[in-house]
């Protein structure tokens, strides 16, 4: 009686979840503009989604984006956060704070202050300016990932791995770096996430030329609804299931290969 | 360590200086100044920017956010903390994978979780078709009030849940048996040992859901029609629409004051600095 009622919960909890995602998915297939009855099955949407170049254009940006963005704040986060393990604290404090604001503040306030600045600097909104806004407020969590690792290790680990011999090199790379491994990729996991998801920052600082994926969603759906959306979240959930599951595959692996 | 100085953190000091600190700054600033002197060149110092959020209209506008994320904060705890037990009264494997699935929909681009919703609340969508099978007709739920409070449950409810599993997990059964075996009931353990332990976890799960609650422009501009205007929706609108930025800077303040009076009032009750960075992954 008691399972009964906990898998029931459970089953509508993940109905709840994920009724609006199946329904874009089966709405994707059919043949008729409005979302109302089953009007036979069409992979219309989907050549019309790829037709749309406008809906490309987005698409690579927001790939591009993320890209960059998800490199440069994984390896400045990383260094920093060497640097800031190594600080004096009269220092470490105000670099904390600084680095907490863009995880503290809501969004649209760092949207519009970097907006401002860009304009109030003359700097002209495009690629440019969001792959800095990008960075911007990606690398804290970066930071926020990798300090932790740093803080957990033994003082003096790498200058006995040079007293024992390694160039500070090996030390680095065979010593120091696979201590914070897991950190380093949990932050660069998290920057490419928030990148690719991302949508008010990149709203106040892409200017008129360049749309990434969730500008263009976001425009869309403003008019209304859209198979061609449907088709779109479609692909991107098949995706995100496929990643899911090779990550799981390969981290099955990895324990079995350690068992 | 001390082979690695600290200077190489010094260029991410200067990124954060010109582009964290310096633009909140600006933005302090234009929330200082008159608008029509602003376009000028002429930089008065004014207060009538914050003078004139004291509107009746824009305070009711003020009062529907803030009214919305509490809401929509209490609905994420109240389906969220009994569900926290029940996962975490699971076996240990089946406990994770109920997390991973829990987790999955947030990969979704919040755009498409939240247009989802717009395809299935609209007038020829699933759940009206259904009202109008049980005798109600052309009910549209689009475009309302409840739209946009459920939008905010549906998108933030697993930053609400992650937390509170986290907390439940930690607290060693062992102190709820000894709870019991000391003759508290099942009631007096629950709310004596139970919430207080799991405290932190609570506190921080309503920030996370509070905080974008109250800060979003996307769900009520998506789900509510742009009929229920939010502190967020203002903003945008003065600073995209209306190119009033002294006024858009101003409420900015606002929320950003509303954000940390509510992160102190967590601190308050937690006892410590709150974090985000940690609930994440």
């Amino acid at each position: 009686m008691r399972k009964c009622f906990k898998n029931l919960v459970f089953g509508l909890i993940l109905l709840f979840l994920y009724a609006p995602i199946l329904v874009l998915i089966i709405y994707s297939f059919n043949d008729s503009k409005i979302m109302g009855p089953w009007a036979g099955f069409t992979l219309k949407w989907y050549v019309m989604l790829f037709q749309d170049r406008y809906i490309l254009q987005a698409l690579y940006y927001t790939l591009i984006i993320a890209v960059i963005a998800t490199t440069v704040s994984t390896v400045v986060g990383t260094v920093s956060a060497l640097g800031i393990y190594r600080m004096r604290s009269k220092l470490k404090r105000p670099y904390l704070l600084l680095n907490n604001i863009p995880v503290l503040v809501p969004d649209i306030v760092m949207g519009i202050t970097l907006m401002s600045l860009f304009i109030f600097i003359g700097m002209k909104m495009g690629l440019t300016t969001i792959i800095i806004a990008h960075i911007t407020f990606c690398i804290p969590y970066v930071i926020l990932a990798v300090l932790p690792r740093f803080n957990r290790l033994p003082e003096n680990i790498f200058e006995a791995a040079l007293d024992l011999g390694a160039t500070p090199r090996q030390a680095f790379w065979k010593v120091l770096f696979p201590e914070i491994l897991p950190g380093v990729t949990s932050g660069a996991l998290i920057a490419f996430t928030l990148s690719i998801d991302d949508f008010v920052i990149s709203f106040f600082t892409a200017g008129n030329g360049v749309s990434n994926l969730s500008i263009t969603i976001y425009s869309m759906a403003k008019a209304g609804i859209n198979p061609k959306i449907n088709a779109l979240s479609t692909i991107m959930f098949g995706c995100i299931m496929v990643l899911l599951v090779l990550i799981n595959i390969r981290s099955e692996k990895g324990i079995k290969n350690i068992q | 360590m001390k082979s690695f100085k600290e200077y190489i953190a010094y260029p991410y000091g200067l990124w954060m200086l010109i582009f964290i600190a310096v633009p909140l700054l600006v933005v302090i600033w234009f929330s200082f100044l008159s608008n029509p002197d602003f376009k000028a060149g002429i930089y008065t110092f004014t207060l009538e920017n914050y003078q004139q959020f004291m509107d009746p209209v824009y305070l009711e506008l003020l009062y529907r956010s803030f009214l919305y994320a509490v809401i929509a904060t209490l609905i994420c705890f109240l389906i969220a903390y009994p569900l926290g037990n029940l996962i975490v009264s699971l076996p240990g494997h089946r406990q994770n994978m109920m997390i991973v699935l829990m987790i999955i929909p947030m990969w979704v681009n919040f755009l498409l979780r939240t247009y989802a919703w717009m395809v299935l609340l609209s007038g020829s969508g699933l759940i009206s078709q259904f009202l109008g099978l049980l005798g109600f007709r052309d009910v549209s739920l689009l475009y309302t009030q409840s739209a946009v409070i459920l939008g905010m449950v549906y998108n933030f409810f697993p930053y609400m849940l992650l937390p509170i599993y986290t907390s439940l997990k930690k607290i060693d059964p062992d102190l709820l048996r000894a709870a019991t075996d000391l003759g508290a009931n099942h009631f007096q353990m629950f709310l004596k040992i139970k919430v207080p332990l799991s405290l932190p976890g609570i506190v921080s799960g309503c920030m996370m859901v509070f905080m974008p609650a109250v800060s979003t422009f996307v769900i009520s501009n998506l789900l509510g029609g742009g009929k229920y205007m939010l502190i967020g929706n203002l903003i945008e609108q003065q600073f995209l629409t209306l190119n009033n930025w002294n006024f858009g800077s101003a409420i900015s303040m606002v929320l950003m004051t509303i954000i940390f009076l509510v992160l102190g009032i967590a601190r308050l009750i937690t006892g410590k600095e709150f974090d985000t960075g940690g609930q994440l992954l």
